[in-house]
Order: C-alpha cells, then structure tokens, then sequence
C-alpha cells in the first residue's frame, strides 16, 4: 500500500517542513509496540539527526509505558506517537525539543483511552530560537467507555527570538462523562527582569540565559533511565542556543 | 570611589534624572531620600546597567579601592591571568572605571552590588546555585579561582548564619515563595556572600518588621561599614537610619539632589516632611 505524501492541508503535516518530508517519503512503516497487560514499557528517542520516528503503542490492562524525548537536531525532526490505552492502563511523556537557525521540531501524538480507567500525562517543553519552529499538536481521544479517565497535557514554549514559531494544539475529544482531562498551554519569553537579576549578580547574559532556560526543562526527564545523559544533551544544546 | 557627574537618564521617552550629582567616598555611608517619583529606584537601576534605563548626558565613574595586600572577597586567590586583565578591573588599582560602559554583569564583577526593592524570583534556580554561579562568575572575570562547592557551602553558611537565615531556605528556588521581609534579607544573605565594594540598596527596609529591620541593619553595618567600602542607602523612612547611621543624607527631587546635609537631615524630613523642605 502506497500512502500518499502529506500536505499542509493534512492537520498532522499542517507545520511540516514539507520538503524534508518528501525526500523521506515514503516513510517505513510505524515501529509497532504492543506492552502486554500487567506488563511496562520504556523508551528514549533522542533526536540529533533529523529524522522522522513513528511509534505505535498499544498498551495492555494495567500495563505502563514511558517515553521520554529530547528532539534536538537536523533541520526537520518529528517524534509522532500513536498510544492507545486499554484499562488501568498509564502513558507518560516528557519531551523537550531545542532548536534554533531554521530547524522544525514536532511533537505529535495522539492519545486514545480506549478503556475505563486509564491514565495519561504528556509533558512537553520547547524551547526555539532564531527562526526555528518547534509545533506539538496533541490529541487525547476518550472512548465512549473509557470512563474514570485521567488524563493531563501541559505544554510550554519559550522563544528566545521574536522570529522563531511555536505551535501548540492540545486537543481533547471526549465521548465519556466521567472524566478528568486537563490541558494547559503557554507560550512565553524569559522574564527580563529575572535575567536583569541575575546578571546584577554577576552572571554573564548567556550563562543567566542557560540557568532560566534549564529550570524551565527541569523535570522533564525525570524517571528517564537515562535522565542524566538526556539532562547532559538538552544543557549542551541549550549552551549552542544562547 | 564612585562620582556621579551630571547624570541625565531617560525610562523609555521619559526623562527621570535631571542632572544628577553626587560624590561617594570609601568608607562612607549615604542616604538618599526622597518623594515618590522622584527618581530614588532609577538611579539605583541606571548604576547597575537595567536594560531600559538610557543615560542621556553626564558621566558615572567608578573606582573600587582595595587595601595594600587586601582583596574583597572570600579567600581572594590570584593567578597568572591577573595580568592579562584590563587594568581597570584588575583588583588592587585605583584606576577609574567608566562604569556606564560595562555591561550589568560586568558591574557586578567591578565591585557594584545592588539590593532590590523586589527582589525577582526565579522559579525552578536554586538560591545556592544561582549564588555559587554569581560569585564564581565574578572571580572568574577577576581572574581569581572559582571556590569549590565546599568552600562556596562554608561561606554561604556563615553569611545565612549570621542574618539568620535557614540553609534550608538557600536551597529553595530564588525568592520563590518568601514572604517580602525574606526576600530581604536573601538581598542581605546575598550581599555578604558577594562581598561588593559598593552596594545601592534600594528600599531595602520596605517590608519588614522590627526584629528583621534590625537584623538587616546589623547585616548592612557588618558587611559595608569598611574603610574600602561604600553604600547608598535609598530609602523613603527615617527608621532605617537609627540602625545604619548614614555619613551624608541627600534629599532627591524631580531627578537631582536638592539638599545634602548630615543624619540629622534624615530627623528633619521626617517632622517636616519633604514639601516643607521644598518650600
């Protein structure tokens, strides 16, 4: 089967670096992940290179996963993420993206409590620069059934220039009544009196920079089995950008 | 040690100080007070390099005094890119500084210290981190060796100790969280781990009670009250001069000073007021 190349009219494309998807296409199929019930699952993408990861991920009753991301490097990289969670089952994501000059980074999930009882939180911090674009459309999908869903997106992006894009789209779909769905996004830059105080203090621009910019992705990574060296990779990026 | 000559400065279009003059020597201590809107906080901003803040005439120069064989600091240390410094900022000389040239970061390292009327929190940077960076940072343009993390520990234990401040609260994100007479004496906690030669507080007795008033006076007098050090204390009350009793009391008004006597000066505003004064 012949899938045809996306367009921007395609809402999951509709911030894509089309052309870098094109010399991509036809992409393989999905990495399909199925974590078996009572079982756990985790893994790490770090993105340095420009590629284009699609996972899909059924999780079992009771079952965990957790996926942690730090989408960095290339001029397109995307992480795109089909979970489907069956009941009492849990999803978690932490993704930073950094990106500066004119990269695109996306995050793209769809999340979809198929059963009673599930819980999902997705945590994502972007951080961009220069013209870089850095997008997470998200959408949580609750089944008429899936009652007792518990269910959480928040979404940050700070731009260090006023040229570079973020999008962000947390989207919920509920046919449940029972449910507990939150979402929170923004949007910002680093206060500038805060970074005034530090450099009162005696810290230089870039350094005061960094220290704002690695509380505001502090956290992310945490249960990472390897939280220190994806903590190690998103500083040292984060020291190029400023 | 800092010469203020004529200063002109301008917040986005509109202009604050209006030919401001004044003259700070080592081992004194100024207070200058003054009407709302007179411009108290902007000249503690321009000093220390607030983005925003445009100087549009006159001249800020700075020169911090240092002992023969003493250096500010804890446990002042040397090395061979002392040299290789710019003079000016090179520690033990007496050579001005035209401090309106050096960037925030940069004033901060010359020696200048300022204690913010809203001191800013920073959510999710550790007080002791942020502090540890701070200092190292100013060595490191001095040309001095960072401290490590257990030296930095000794000297922030001492400070916090002496202002009474839990080390508890100096791991707690910056500011986050405190109440307003916290966030002052962290300003104080943060000034003796410095250990500027010159410190503008700005409003630094705002917000507090009796007991931290005192305590932050104390502060103020154990830490700056140095033959080689200065301060200039802004502040609108009379109260906090009866614990950190100034050398000269300035009266600013519609961007310059208007009167400059000693601390009884202080005592005088205080009855009469700041119109009368005008009058």
């Amino acid at each position: 089967m012949t899938v045809a190349l996306p367009t921007r009219g395609d809402e999951a494309w509709r911030y894509s670096d089309i052309a870098a998807v094109e010399a991509a296409w036809p992409l393989p199929a999905p990495e399909s992940i199925i974590v078996p019930a009572g079982g756990t699952f985790a893994r790490t993408i770090m993105q340095d290179s420009g590629t284009i990861h699609q996972l899909d991920i059924a999780i079992g009753k009771g079952a965990t996963a957790a996926i942690h991301v730090l989408n960095t490097g290339g001029d397109y990289g995307r992480v795109e993420l089909n979970v489907t969670l069956h009941e009492g089952a849990d999803f978690k994501l932490g993704a930073v993206q950094i990106g500066g000059g004119t990269q695109t980074l996306e995050v793209i999930t769809t999340v979809t409590h198929a059963e009673p009882g599930a819980t999902s939180s997705q945590i994502v911090r972007s951080v961009l620069a220069g013209m870089a674009t850095g997008t997470y459309l998200g959408k949580v999908a609750v089944a008429r059934d899936a009652q007792q869903t518990d269910s959480v997106q928040s979404v940050k992006a700070m731009l260090l220039d006023r040229s570079a894009t973020a999008n962000a789209k947390p989207e919920l779909e509920i046919y449940a009544d029972d449910v507990k769905c939150a979402h929170g996004c923004a949007i910002g830059e680093l206060d500038a009196m805060g970074l005034f105080y530090l450099q009162a203090r005696g810290i230089t621009p870039a350094e005061a920079k960094k220290l704002m910019l690695q509380a505001f992705v502090a956290g992310v990574f945490e249960g990472a089995a390897d939280e220190e060296s994806l903590t190690e990779a998103a500083l040292s990026k984060l020291g190029d950008l400023v | 040690m800092l010469q203020i000559n004529n200063l002109h400065a301008n917040v986005g279009d509109k202009p604050i100080l209006k030919g401001l003059t004044l003259s700070l020597n080592a081992g004194e201590i100024h207070a200058i007070m003054g009407p709302n809107g007179a411009g108290k906080s902007t000249l503690g901003y321009v000093l220390s390099g607030r983005p925003g803040y445009k100087v549009t005439e006159g001249s800020v120069t700075f020169t911090p005094p240092v002992l023969p064989g003493e250096g500010r600091g804890p446990e002042p240390q040397t090395d061979d890119s002392v040299a290789a410094l710019d003079p000016g900022l090179r520690r033990g000389t007496q050579e001005p500084i035209d401090l309106l040239a050096l960037e925030p970061h940069e004033r901060a390292a010359a020696g200048l210290f300022l204690g913010f009327q809203y001191p800013v929190e920073i959510p999710g940077v550790s007080n002791v981190q942020f502090l540890r960076e701070a200092l190292n940072a100013q060595r490191k343009y001095r040309g001095e060796a960072p401290l490590t993390g257990g030296e930095f520990l000794k000297v922030a234990r001492e400070q916090a100790g002496a202002l009474g401040m839990d080390m508890e609260m100096l791991k707690r994100p910056v500011n986050v969280g405190f109440s307003g007479g916290e966030k002052k004496r962290n300003e104080m906690v943060q000034m003796g781990i410095i250990d500027p030669a010159l410190a503008i507080l700005d409003e630094t007795d705002s917000g507090l009670d009796i007991d931290a008033l005192r305590t932050v006076g104390d502060g103020i007098n154990r830490i700056m009250r140095k033959p080689d050090k200065a301060v200039l204390l802004i502040t609108h009350y009379q109260r906090l001069l009866d614990y950190v009793k100034p050398d000269f009391v300035h009266v600013l008004a519609d961007g310059r000073i208007t009167r400059t006597g000693g601390a009884d000066l202080a005592l005088e505003l205080e009855r009469d007021g700041y119109k009368e004064l005008a009058a």
